[in-house]
């Protein structure tokens, strides 16, 4: 088990599961329609996979999971991907933070706002980012704590509150996300 | 007919998810996948009303802890494993490790039972975050 990765990184992972996952080919027919709702295109992962223990969930969660991380209109993508990236530093789920931590440099080339983010030391951030990560930092908490003073500092940088629904949106289904991925399995580097 | 109970706590944040509609849809299918699904496999659903239950108590929100009203199972083995399980992954996730996976199976919980498990913690911690995050950036 020397290669589980236990800090974060923006580099690519690959995600090992404690439990097994359904063999596609043996798969029901309602896990097979579970499945459909993943890219065709792409090899279906070992974690969606694992999640078709329970199709009925898994069916309904993708396209939710999807909407708020990309639909149209509202909060930028890559401010939702900042929510989800410091949701999962809370929660630790080291494989969530690689994914969306990769997807907001690809989104903004911006390496530096993630390299402080990791350090846990946003004093250099913009105000408006300063705001989204401690947001984001006190609705992961259990209980939430996130406060009207903390949406004020929304507010104050610029972000209206349709914004600020998609940031607690993407929050919260790395709230979920995290408490699947890194509950479920483990990350290691690839071979 | 279903409780639209993310509406119903968002309070003065309410007019708000005219903007997401479709999610919020979305979320409410999510919590009947959890709480009442077609399927419920080795978990109840008075078991999953009491475990939600549980999360939103754990997660100070007594009003959505009385949308999920329910009796506790009577203790055993597996119900307490369950429980200890619920716990660590609502309020230290960050601390779950393969060892809490073993102890479910050690508990004689399946497989696809730990998955079941395990969506229905990880949704219940979303909802939770979407109402408190309403209640906090529209107060």
């Amino acid at each position: 088990m020397s290669d589980v990765v236990r800090d974060f990184t923006a580099d690519p992972l690959v995600w090992r599961p404690y439990i097994t996952p359904v063999v596609f080919e043996q798969a029901t027919a309602a896990q097979r329609e579970a499945l459909m709702e993943t890219p065709s295109n792409t090899k279906i992962s070992d974690y969606v996979l694992v999640l078709a223990h329970d199709p009925q969930s898994l069916g309904e969660r993708t396209p939710l999971f999807n909407g708020i991380m990309y639909g149209r209109g509202g909060l930028p993508r890559a401010e939702r991907e900042l929510g989800a990236t410091e949701a999962s530093i809370v929660n630790r789920c080291i494989y969530c933070v690689s994914v969306h931590a990769a997807r907001y440099i690809q989104l903004t080339k911006q390496q530096d706002v993630i390299r402080q983010v990791f350090a846990g030391d946003t004093s250099g951030l913009s105000a408006r980012d300063q705001a989204i990560i401690a947001f984001a930092a006190k609705l992961s908490q259990c209980p939430p704590q996130a406060t009207p003073t903390d949406a004020a500092a929304l507010r104050a940088a610029g972000m209206s509150d349709a914004e600020i629904f998609d940031l607690v949106l993407s929050v919260a289904i790395f709230g979920w996300a995290n408490r699947l991925m890194h509950v479920l399995g483990e990350p290691e580097r690839p071979a | 007919m279903q409780t639209d109970i993310i509406a119903e706590l968002a309070g003065a944040a309410a007019p708000v998810l005219a903007h997401r509609a479709d999610l919020m849809a979305a979320s409410l299918r999510n919590e009947r996948a959890v709480i009442a699904p077609d399927d419920p496999g080795g978990l109840s659903h008075a078991e999953r009303r009491a475990i939600a239950r549980r999360i939103a108590r754990l997660n100070g929100n007594e009003a959505l802890a009385a949308h999920y009203a329910a009796e506790a199972p009577p203790t055993d083995t597996r119900w307490s494993a369950i429980l200890r399980h619920v716990d660590l992954v609502t309020t230290h996730p960050k601390d779950a490790t393969r060892n809490d996976i073993q102890a479910l199976r050690a508990a004689g919980i399946a497989e696809p039972d730990i998955v079941r498990l395990s969506q229905l913690i990880a949704f219940m911690n979303y909802q939770v975050r979407v109402i408190a995050g309403l209640r906090a950036a529209v107060a």
